[in-house]
């Protein structure tokens, strides 16, 4: 579903060129539950965002479900980056007075899509946060927020979660309880999960690891479980 | 996004920053206010000179000697000493049989203090004929006006305006009772009978704080104001015409019959009709109406500045906040909308409070004495149009610089991690 080919982002800042990735190829099929893994400034970010159309390859071809969407308008990035994606952080970013169940209905606002109420309020049961509708990000844990964060991204149904150093910013016991949900989501919904830590305890949850250092990837656990359905047509 | 949820996103931007925004929309409220204020104050102004000219009668034509023109403002004798019209202008264009002439009434108008037992006032003395009355279409409340009989004998008689006889006379019928006239400070003093007085005139009719005496009476005690050639001076010519009758042609042959009389190639009188007035008067308050328009528009602009300067700081605390939407989806066009609704909100949100006061005000202020002049103000539908669209552009444009700025806001810059 996601196929990346000899994909470079260069940053040119000032007098040098910075090599975030310097050739990448990577297939990552559907239902997949990946986990990136490298060390700081390897390159991490840069792919997530390249996947998640936030940003552009320098070159190199990027094919999501068979189109190819390099190639696509701005607005038609957006669009799809609102149906096909959803995006988690380490930093939650969620909206500030904002209630829970606001937060999630923003991606349906965007996408014009009826019924907004009561789809945020399933998502967030979804993530078991069904007595939080209410509540600002202010009153929220930091496992919580995280949880609003997933729901929103879960809201639309995307195809992907792309979720960059999630559990960086919460407890262990937290982190665990996140990454137990990931798997459910993979397992029951078929949901594609990308997933970038540090942590090798995190990184476990996943069925697939990939290894990047200095925009390259250096190691790949496996290739992807539905590597002949990679690139084929968009379900 | 449907401009539903845009305008939403705006109201809780907006309501998250109460004072910010109150104050934002301050500078339109004060620039949308003052714009109908002053264009109220300047054609309310513009109704009220056209409606004292209207008053004076229907139909008439002023002449005043060239000389006099300028010095009878003062209402002094001196004024009239140099006055070039006589009452034998008067006369001859009464018997010139000019089509369109109904009748002509010559009169001198002089300030004087009227006394009454110890009651006094001061007031504008006309010296005219029994015609006066016909020419300004003045109603005689009790007595009678200055009659024929009276132009012709010079008796020391006075019809006084509905506000002398009611200051010098309260409660009582001023008819056969004796008014004094002082004339030149004091200096000369001459006794009348009151023989009438006169209704109550419209509001803005100067008739009502006049005395009106028969010019041969007064002449004849005034000896300096006869010419050399033994004709009497006079500060006036009042010419009534018919109805539909052509005034241009009426001003063209009175103007060729006094340049003959006078013996001179260049007039030394001026001829206007009321029309000539009004639109000289509307002249004068198109040109206020303008500057005072144009200095309330200057406050909206300001306001519009205002408003940009806000929404720019506003793009600005809020990359985070855009980084977010378009993370989930939100097109450069629906920041776009987000900031311009945003500013077009706030911009009408001061627009209809402006409004409000604005209309509030220019009531609030309609009829009130302000400096000794009563205030009229004229409220104008278009004045109230134009500042509703004035502040609609306002928004638009204050919002739409700042709308590109927040969509060349890079959403992976503004998601980071910190
Ligand atoms: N906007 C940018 N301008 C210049 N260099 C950048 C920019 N974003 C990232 N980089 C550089 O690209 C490299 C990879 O960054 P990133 O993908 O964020 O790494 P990771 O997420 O693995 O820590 C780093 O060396 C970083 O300094
Ligand atoms: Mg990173």
């Amino acid at each position: 579903m996601i196929r990346l080919h000899e994909v470079t982002r260069v940053y040119a800042t000032g007098e040098t060129a910075v090599h975030a990735l310097a050739g990448v190829s990577l297939e990552i099929g559907r239902g997949e539950f990946v986990a990136i893994m490298g060390q700081s400034g390897s390159g991490k970010s840069t792919l997530m965002n390249i996947i998640g159309l936030l940003d552009r390859p320098s070159s190199g071809e990027y094919g999501f479900g068979g189109r190819d969407v390099a190639q696509l308008s701005e607005d038609a990035r957006a669009r799809l980056r609102g149906s096909a994606f959803g995006f988690v952080f380490q930093s939650y970013n969620l909206l500030a007075r904002m209630t829970a169940l606001e937060q999630v209905e923003l991606p349906l606002i965007y996408q014009g899509a009826p019924d907004r109420k009561r789809r945020a309020a399933e998502a967030l049961v979804r993530v078991g946060l069904q007595d939080r509708i209410t509540h600002l990000p202010t009153e929220l844990s930091g496992g919580e927020q995280q949880r609003v964060a997933i729901a929103r991204s879960l809201v639309v149904n995307p195809l992907v979660l792309l979720a960059d150093e999630p559990t960086g910013a919460l407890d262990t016991a937290t982190g665990h309880e996140l990454m137990t949900l990931f798997s459910e989501l993979v397992e029951q919904q078929g949901l594609t999960v990308v997933l970038v830590t540090h942590e090798a305890e995190v990184a476990a949850y996943a069925k697939r690891t990939v290894r990047m250092r200095d925009g390259r990837i250096i190691e790949d656990s496996g290739s992807p479980v539905t590597a002949a359905a990679a690139g084929g047509p968009a379900p | 996004m449907s401009p539903l949820d845009a305008f939403r996103i705006a109201l809780r931007a907006i309501f998250a920053n109460r004072l910010r925004s109150a104050l934002t929309s301050l500078g339109l409220v004060i620039g949308v206010s003052s714009v109908i204020v002053l264009i109220a104050v300047g054609q309310g102004t513009q109704r009220g000179v056209t409606d004292q000219i209207r008053g004076l009668g229907t139909d008439l034509i002023f002449i005043e000697s060239s000389a006099a023109a300028t010095t009878s403002q003062t209402g002094g004798l001196g004024g009239l000493a140099q006055s070039t019209l006589v009452q034998g202008d008067a006369i001859a264009i009464a018997d010139d049989a000019i089509p369109g002439v109904v009748s002509v009434a010559a009169q001198i108008a002089v300030d004087a203090q009227a006394v009454a037992g110890s009651n006094n006032v001061g007031a504008e003395i006309v010296g005219t004929s029994s015609t006066y009355a016909e020419v300004r279409d003045l109603g005689i409340g009790s007595g009678t006006f200055i009659t024929p009989l009276h132009d012709e004998d010079g008796s020391l008689v006075a019809a006084l305006g509905a506000r002398v006889a009611d200051t010098l006379y309260p409660g009582l019928d001023p008819v056969g009772q004796e008014v004094r006239l002082s004339f030149a400070g004091g200096r000369i003093t001459f006794p009348f009978i009151v023989v009438g007085v006169l209704d109550e005139q419209g509001g803005a009719s100067e008739a009502n704080d006049q005395v009106f005496v028969p010019l041969s009476g007064v002449a004849g005690r005034l000896r300096f104001l006869y010419t050399p050639t033994g004709d009497l001076r006079v500060t006036q010519i009042d010419i009534q015409t018919a109805s539909g009758a052509d005034e241009q042609r009426v001003k063209d042959e009175v103007s060729e019959l006094l340049l003959f009389l006078h013996e001179t190639p260049e007039p030394d009188f001026v001829i206007q009709s009321q029309d000539d007035l009004i639109s000289a008067a509307t002249e004068v308050s198109n040109t206020l109406s303008i500057l005072l328009g144009s200095i309330a528009g200057i406050s909206l602009l300001v306001g519009g500045i205002g408003v940009m300067n806000i929404m720019l700081v506003s793009v600005t605390e809020r990359t985070r906040e855009i980084g977010i939407r378009r993370a989930v989806g939100a097109t450069a066009g629906d920041i776009v909308k987000q900031f311009v609704t945003e500013a077009l909100t706030l911009s009408l949100f001061g627009g209809v409070v402006g409004i409000a006061i604005g209309i509030g005000a220019s009531l609030a202020v309609d009829g009130r004495e302000l400096g000794g002049q009563e205030m009229t103000t004229l409220i104008q539908p278009w004045s109230i149009a134009m500042a509703f669209l004035v502040a609609a552009g306002v928004g638009f444009a204050s919002g739409s610089y700042p709308a590109y700025r927040a969509t060349t806001v890079d959403p992976i810059a503004a998601l980071r991690n910190e």
